[in-house]
């Protein structure tokens, strides 16, 4: 790459970065070669659209290092009244987390322990349903390298990876060619399930539109088949798909040797929610009768998969976790920040880098927004507009190093690009940790 | 008269590379705050590209214009970028999961005359 690049004019800046890894989906693809100029990456070999506008718009923007009630101010002055007001509150939550690094992740857990708060992460409004159902049916699961080298039948349900995930097709699961698959994309049969005949449906081999609402239905009607059970026709009034069409995909599923379900939030944020998760993941359990088959869901931000780990090896629950009593507790619906802001029980929160203003419901905003609210967040943003203190940051992965995990639980280094004047979320977190500490020892001496 | 639609606020490719821009650009903006609506749910109510529509239900309502989700809606199914807009739509329920109802919700939509 450096041989395309004029040395003359820009001789001492230039720096390619091997093997770098994007952060800004699930996949979390660590093959990528960037050309950094200064403080600059011109070129992001082997990233994706969705890749090169992450890796090519996090330059270092012209904004305070933090501000306070809207003013700027330096990151000393933010640190303390950060401090006072988690140390100040009854009932605070911490939440977000999807989108920085573990070493991060675990100072924000300390936090909250420290100050009796409630742990919560944006895996709550995405996958959260599946954690749940993970405990309710467990988990066939897969590294997407297996998927990759084995799989030889993929059902994408409820997610559109064309523009979600734009790189798993060709990356991971429906492309490339692997071990036991020499002809990729040949050696391969795929059915995508949705609502919507997204970009992802030209791809695959069979469309199966489904009425809206209607995924478990679909499921539990595909886990009577795989099971031997005769099914009633009248699935197809609410699901839309007639029991003819589900007897041949269940035909081709039997006959894989290797089959992977790949399902997103179409499944989880609808009616239903861990009862649509726990079906599709009692789908794979049961197909195994027959075949090898796993399930896996298809995780959105870059890091939201490490948040789950340290959050469970942590506390020994993976999200929704109250520390208010000096030791964890777990129960979506009560522990989850949507919930808690929604009731108006929250008096103050501590957001990293996540923007629940500009996703949340409505209750939950309005509640979010009439509270004190600690930001950390490398873009100005919804919530961090709204917040009596919010600091700048350097963006993890290309400014700051760190561990992130895959989709597939696999964790993998950063190798950043360029460095920040602005501090990392670690950094911030440690300062702010050891303030309430400083106050907590005060308070008791 | 209004039409019962079932809106499916979601992510787009558009949506995902002008975030990394700012959330404060135009390409954001517009992505977040405008209705996909199948070509004959628009022919049907009289609706045209850029027309401005009212969406409600029991939690909120928006005004937000029209663009053609061309086949790739059914009819009868609405669809927006998650924004703004979405979470106006969005109830704080979450049936003890944690998670609100957020796709798969039951709205109404009428035209706004100019």
């Amino acid at each position: 790459m450096a041989t395309e690049i004029d040395q003359e004019k820009a001789p001492a800046k230039l720096k390619i970065v091997e093997d770098a890894t994007c952060t800004f989906c699930g996949c979390v693809c660590d093959d990528m070669e960037l050309t950094v100029e200064g403080n600059t990456i011109t070129k992001a070999k082997n990233a994706c659209v969705l890749g090169k506008s992450w890796f090519f718009n996090h330059h270092i923007e012209d904004r305070p290092e933090a501000m306070i009630d809207g003013q700027p101010a330096s990151y000393d002055e933010a640190f303390d009244v950060a401090a006072d007001v988690l140390f100040h509150s009854q009932y605070a939550i911490t939440y977000g987390l999807s989108d920085t690094t573990c070493e991060a992740q675990r100072v924000a857990v300390a936090i909250t322990d420290w100050i009796g708060g409630n742990l919560d992460t944006t895996t709550s409004v995405c996958h959260g349903p599946s954690g749940m159902a993970f405990q309710g049916v467990g988990e066939v699961t897969a590294t997407l390298g297996e998927i990759r080298n084995r799989a030889d039948y993929l059902i994408f349900w409820g997610g559109n990876p064309a523009e979600s995930h734009p790189r798993h097709f060709t990356k991971y699961s429906l492309m490339p060619k692997g071990q036991f698959v020499p002809n990729g994309r040949k050696d391969r049969t795929a059915v995508l399930i949705d609502v919507r005949k997204t970009k992802s449906a030209k791809a695959v081999d069979t469309f199966l539109q489904i009425r809206p609402r209607s995924d478990f239905e679909l499921a539990w009607a595909l886990r009577g088949l795989a099971r031997g059970i005769d099914v009633d026709p009248s699935v197809e009034e609410k699901t839309g798909i007639p029991l003819e069409q589900l007897v041949e995909v269940m035909e081709g599923m039997k006959r894989a040797k290797f089959g992977a379900i790949l399902f997103g939030m179409g499944v989880t944020m609808t009616r239903g929610k861990h009862i649509n998760s726990e079906a599709v993941l009692a789908l794979a359990r049961d197909m195994n009768r027959h075949t090898r088959w796993i399930a896996k869901p298809m995780r959105g931000h870059g890091n939201v998969t490490g948040a789950d780990n340290v959050v469970s090896w942590s506390t020994g629950y993976p999200f929704g976790v109250s520390l208010t009593r000096g030791y964890p507790r777990f129960n979506p619906g009560e522990f989850t920040s949507s919930d808690l802001l929604a009731r108006r029980e929250a008096d103050a929160a501590l957001i990293i880098a996540s923007d629940p203003m500009s996703n949340f419901s409505q209750p939950a905003r309005d509640h979010l927004a009439s509270i004190p609210v600690v930001v950390l967040d490398p873009k100005l943003s919804d919530t961090a507009r709204i917040a009596k203190v919010a600091f700048t940051t350097a963006t993890y992965g290309i400014n700051t190093t760190g561990t992130v995990y895959r989709m597939d639980d696999i964790p993998l280094p950063l190798r950043p690009a360029f460095e920040s004047p602005f501090k990392s979320d670690y950094e911030i977190l440690k300062a702010i940790e050891a303030r309430i500490r400083k106050r907590q020892l005060q308070a008791v001496s | 008269m209004p039409a019962e639609f079932i809106l499916i606020p979601g992510r787009t490719s558009k949506q995902g590379t002008s975030l990394n821009e700012g959330k404060y650009t135009d390409n954001y903006q517009t992505e977040i705050n405008t209705l996909q609506m199948n070509p004959d749910d628009m022919d049907r109510l009289s609706i045209a590209e850029g027309d401005v529509v009212r969406v409600w239900n029991s939690f909120g309502s928006v005004d937000v214009p029209v663009k053609s989700g061309k086949a790739e809606l059914p009819i009868g199914v609405l669809f927006i970028s998650y924004g703004d807009k979405s979470c106006r739509l969005m109830g704080g329920e979450t049936h003890g999961s944690g998670m609100p109802d957020s796709k798969g919700l039951d709205v109404l939509l009428e035209k706004v005359e100019s």
